[in-house]
């Protein structure tokens, strides 16, 4: 318990001092985070509303498959999209791997699940009367979509933020994607991996007070988007 | 609806995209993928920082058990690799993974236990000493214990090795009894495991200097040719991954090769830990069996692809 | 030749036959009052015109031309010639100015300056000025149901289909309202009146069909239905006199 309160303290003094690899690495998560997510939901967002209001066959089916991928373990995916991305698998053209481009596309992977399931669970939730309302004000299919989407953005932002959460602090992709290279690949969660094995215990904890104020920070940072 | 903040908080990210793609794009990188044990003694981060001072180009160290570093250099995804483990050396040069071995530096495993040894294995020759080990620890476990790395790693692939010398089948060992432990972790947490337990285990000189601190264990065995400890160098064959840059890994191994590196080497962890972690591989070769071709000279491997 | 006209028109869902052999016609300017008790699928017969739903059976024809049964794009394109005031309406969640304007949007009327100018209009015909800013989602009932009509009438439809459009609102809002429609009349605009309160009914419409259990019982002008009483004494108080900008 000891090592918790020095921790604490410890982190105090990495951000008051800024030190600049904490810096750097801290800067480094939220960039991949941040842009994951954001990939993840302008591809996913639409994809919900297109699963939500189209009737086809296996609907049901995908909907399940897609909730049952919410929790696939970090690892399975990150050692998925290594095969992928490796010079020596499909997309090894691309040199994706060990680079924070690479650590971006795979995160956006992981958290796709997770923002089309819920983008298709707010949709659902909007009240038939609204869908039936704006088609008979003149919308277009597309229209509508979008509608829907505002209607629920509350829901809809939360998941994006829920997937934001799951990419900042998930290990297991960020590690085999990125390789954990100082200076370029290497962010909180790794360097916790890290510290962690190297026997830091103190620097570890510090990190990891960091990584959950910086999630804080954000979620509370985002609430304010969500308002109006 | 928030548009206006929306918008802004779009414009920030694409700005900071903009700006880590523009501080990314200028260096050239080459990749090296190594073993945990090297990588954790501090020796590469030194050796990065000196390289790009010199020729301007990134060194990104990847890390993991030799295991998953020989893969990594067997798929292409890196351009250089430096290991420890002569038997997968071999066969990654002869399987037309690599162009050429280089022997860099090298240091002693040690065989390291509680303080009262009660194996009585100090003195022995360390083949004889696991031997005796296994002995004893099958009589009485809660006495003698043996901590493995158990993760295919160089300093794993040692121990099995040991075994061998000591006359057992390695599968004979590891089912042995509950004397044996595997750790299936990197170096620094099977130190600690064996600590805890007060075990004996195998682990290269530079990570147990490392920890030694932390740890009441200490060597047992110290020295001997069966605990060399060689770390080698080799570039990915650019026949077998023409993405490779091969120019540039040849350059950094023509580099670890020369005076200046290798005197870096000999001298690194001297103010740490009062001895040095390594010794140079120059003027060393025939100790650590490495012949004359392949030893602290630059590479003589064309990267033209055949 | 009607601007809308409906043929045997039929709906069932499942087993349940809601609407059976339905034929209406409306005209340009006309009003017709849809009557029938609660369940008798007034709001079923709205849908299918609305072309919200599709019928089992018969064809709805506007302006001349097929439109039951096309493609969406056809669908679509009649369906913006309409506007319909739904019997609970839902506000968007967003300012009234933006649910007024909604359907002006969706046509691609982007003139930020002539959507503000026709909304404050509609606004006004409702007696809703001002409302602009105010968060639809915090209006009473009533003020709701009127925001609803501007959001149809502020389209300028040639085909406006009313659902029960004063059932919430007091007396005097509901006279104003009846007012306005009342001002429809001769115009360009058609109207399709579904209520039950006959007193409305009686004094809006020009023609009058009269639903019950699914099927049409009687249809013809309003006279004919509800007897020849003088339509003035079913006036309520006094309007306030808007008139609508067209």
């Amino acid at each position: 318990m000891e090592e918790i309160y020095s921790g604490l303290l410890r982190a105090l003094e990495l951000i008051a001092a800024r030190d600049p690899q904490v810096v750097e690495i801290t800067f480094r998560s939220l960039f991949i985070s941040l842009s994951s997510a954001f990939l993840a939901g302008i591809i996913c967002i639409p994809l919900g509303g297109i699963i939500e209001f189209r009737q086809f066959w296996g609907k049901r089916a995908l909907i399940n498959l897609i909730q049952t991928l919410y929790s696939l373990p970090t690892v399975t995916v990150g050692l998925l999209v290594f095969l992928l991305i490796s010079r020596s698998g499909p997309l090894g053209g691309l040199n994706l791997l060990f680079s924070p481009t690479g650590m971006i596309f795979g995160q956006a992977i992981l958290i796709s699940p997770i923002m089309i399931g819920l983008t298709v669970t707010a949709l659902a939730s909007v009240s038939p009367q609204i869908r039936d309302t704006a088609r008979s004000l003149g919308a277009t299919e597309m229209q509508l979509i979008i509608t829907v989407i505002k209607e629920a953005r509350v829901a809809v932002i939360a998941a994006v933020l829920l997937g934001f959460g799951r990419a900042l602090s998930e290990v297991g992709v960020a590690m085999m994607i990125g390789g954990n290279i100082r200076g370029y690949t290497r962010v909180l969660t790794t360097a916790i991996a890290l510290e962690t094995s190297m026997g830091n215990l103190e620097l570890s904890i510090a990190l990891g007070i960091i990584l959950i104020s910086i999630s804080l920070a954000i979620n509370l940072l985002l609430n304010r988007f969500q308002g109006r | 609806m928030a548009g206006k903040n929306l918008r802004i908080f779009l414009l920030l990210l694409a700005l900071a995209v903009l700006c880590s793609a523009a501080g990314a794009a200028e260096k050239e990188r080459l990749r090296l993928a190594t073993t945990t044990s090297l990588q954790d003694t501090g020796l590469l981060d030194m050796i990065k920082d000196k390289f790009d001072e010199k020729y301007n180009v990134a060194l990104d160290v990847v890390s993991g058990g030799t295991g998953i570093a020989i893969q990594y250099a067997e798929r292409g995804d890196v351009d250089v690799l430096i290991v420890h483990d002569k038997v997968r050396e071999l066969k990654f040069v002869q399987d037309g993974y690599g162009l050429e071995r280089r022997c860099i530096a090298y240091n002693y495993f040690y065989l390291v236990g509680p303080k009262d040894d009660p194996a009585g294995v100090k003195g022995m020759n360390s083949s004889l000493a696991m031997a005796s080990i296994m002995e004893k620890g099958n009589a009485d476990p809660s006495k003698v214990m043996f901590v493995s790395r158990g993760d295919n790693s160089g300093t794993h692939a040692r121990e099995k090795l040991l075994w061998k010398g000591a006359g057992y089948n390695y599968s004979a060992v590891n089912s042995s009894g509950p004397w044996y432990i595997e750790a299936g972790q990197g170096m620094g947490a099977t130190l600690n495991i064996a600590n805890e337990k007060q075990a004996y285990t195998l682990s290269d000189m530079s990570t147990f200097m490392a920890y030694q601190g932390n740890l009441t264990l200490v060597p047992i065995i110290e020295g001997g040719d069966e605990l060399l400890n060689v770390y080698v160098a080799m570039a990915v064959n650019p026949k077998t991954h023409p993405g490779v840059n091969c120019e540039l890994a040849n350059e950094f191994i023509n580099y670890l090769v020369s005076d200046e590196a290798q005197d870096l080497i000999a001298s690194f962890g001297k103010e740490k830990f009062g001895t040095p972690l390594f010794s140079p591989a120059r003027g060393n070769c025939e100790l650590i069996g490495c012949s004359e071709a392949e030893c602290a000279v630059p590479t003589s491997a064309s990267c033209a692809a055949a | 030749m009607p601007l809308l006209e409906v043929r045997s028109l039929g709906k069932s869902i499942g087993s349940a036959e809601i609407l059976t052999g339905i034929n209406l016609s409306v005209e340009r300017g006309e009003i017709l009052g849809l009557i029938g008790p609660t369940g008798s699928g007034k709001t079923t017969l709205l849908r299918l015109v609305n072309l919200l739903d599709e019928p089992s059976t018969g064809s709805i024809l506007f302006d001349g031309r097929e439109v039951s049964g096309q493609p969406e794009r056809e669908l679509l394109a009649a369906r913006r010639k309409m506007a319909m005031v739904f019997q609970k309406p839902v506000m968007f969640k967003a300012r009234v100015e933006e649910n007024v304007s909604f359907g002006l949007k969706m046509r691609g009327k982007e003139d930020a300056k002539s959507v503000r100018k026709r909304v404050k209009e509609a606004l006004a015909a409702v007696g809703l000025s001002g409302y602009e800013s105010r968060d639809a989602n915090t209006l009473s009932g009533g003020e709701m149901q009127r925001i609803a009509l501007a959001r149809a009438l502020v389209l300028q439809p040639e085909l406006l289909l009313l659902d029960e459009p004063t059932a919430n609102l007091d007396p005097r809002s509901a006279a104003s309202i009846d007012s306005l429609l009342q001002s429809l009349a001769g115009g360009r605009t058609a109207v399709i009146l579904a209520t039950h309160n006959m007193q409305q009914c009686r004094k809006l419409a020009n023609r009058v069909a009269v639903l019950q259990g699914g099927k049409l019982t009687a249809h013809g002008k309003s006279e004919e239905i509800f007897g020849p009483e003088e339509k003035s004494k079913a006036s309520g108080p006094h309007t306030y006199g808007f008139s609508l900008p067209w």
